[in-house]
């Protein structure tokens, strides 16, 4: 597996930490999984309650890597500034570099994600871009100084699986060295475990589990599909073709006409 | 003098954001601050002197996907 920005992870599952039934069911999730990543956010706290005090004790009995985003951000300066903020919480340099720049899709504004990810670059961040499957996007990404792209599968939440398995092949031929993994609309452990076989190092995801019957058993699922997926892809898959190939030969068969 | 809180008016003497954090129950909270957009950080918040009608943004780790 390519390594992110220099770590190995110990398998190609990275889990967001939101929508779940309770904190336990969160982390019952992750045990089970054995996701390498968990993905978080930041938001307004309480004086009174102090709510994200104990969410962060919980993340850090996970014992996994952190990477903090910038979901909900809709400028570059929106994202620039929460990214420090993250920085300075979670101590990390990992930032999930999210620019909305529509809506209905919350597809990634990308004029505003390549600029983003340069100043935050820059400034000593190691970036996950989260973009399209546009090749012209995702050079500029590289030349901003991101080492890790991360295509949108489907639009967040939508649970469709690939969109577009063409361009999400092309980028993978195009960028043979660069870590790629696919976040957003993922359904089913049967889209994680195509990603994988398309030659992707790690998938992301959230809702998939989080609003499953039974998140624990569904993340389970989803790093045994992961695992399966990375297994076939280092395996070398066989080429599809249009007619039929009899896999039984055909030498010795008996004349029996 | 009046503040913004995470969005909520605030009447409050405190001087300094780290003073007003103490104040507002963050004391030894992990918590990242920004005044007017700016993100401050730790370190310069015991100087970062506030004036009136600053906005307060005080942010916490949370769920997130």
């Amino acid at each position: 597996m390519r390594s992110f920005y220099g770590e190995t992870l110990a398998n190609g599952l990275m889990l967001g930490t939101a929508r779940y039934p309770s904190p336990k069911v969160l982390s019952d999730a992750f045990a089970r999984s054995g996701a390498a990543v968990a993905t978080v956010s930041l938001r307004r706290e309480s004086g009174r309650d102090r709510a994200g005090q104990d969410f962060w004790e919980l993340i850090r009995a996970l014992n996994v890597h952190v990477l903090p985003n910038t979901a909900g951000c809709h400028s570059v300066k929106e994202a620039v500034t929460t990214a420090h903020m993250a920085r300075e919480v979670f101590g990390t340099r990992w930032i999930k570099l999210e620019v909305i720049g529509e809506e209905d899709t919350l597809q990634p504004d990308v004029f505003g994600l390549v600029e983003a990810a340069r100043i935050l670059t820059e400034d000593g961040f190691q970036v996950f871009p989260y973009t399209t499957e546009d090749l012209v996007v995702a050079d500029k990404l590289l030349r901003a100084g991101c080492e890790v792209l991360m295509p949108w599968g489907a639009p967040i939440g939508s649970g469709m699986g690939l969109n577009n398995v063409f361009g999400l092949r092309a980028m993978r031929a195009h960028f043979p060295d660069v870590p790629l993994v696919i976040d957003a609309g993922i359904g089913l452990p049967s889209h994680a475990a195509q990603a994988m076989e398309l030659g992707f190092d790690a998938v992301l995801l959230n809702t998939a589990v989080a609003k499953a019957g039974d998140p624990a058993a569904m993340a389970e699922a989803f790093a045994t599909a992961i695992r399966a997926g990375q297994l076939a892809a280092d395996a070398d898959p066989m080429p599809p073709r249009d007619m039929a190939a009899p896999s039984t030969p055909l030498i010795g068969k008996a004349f029996l006409e | 003098m009046k503040l913004q809180l995470n969005g909520a008016p605030l009447h409050s003497d405190a001087t300094t954001l780290a003073a007003l954090l103490e104040a507002e129950g963050f004391g030894g909270a992990k918590v990242a601050t920004a005044v007017n957009g700016s993100f401050v950080p730790a370190t310069l918040r015991a100087t970062h002197p506030l004036n009136s009608g600053d906005s307060i943004e005080v942010l916490a780790p949370m769920q997130g996907g």
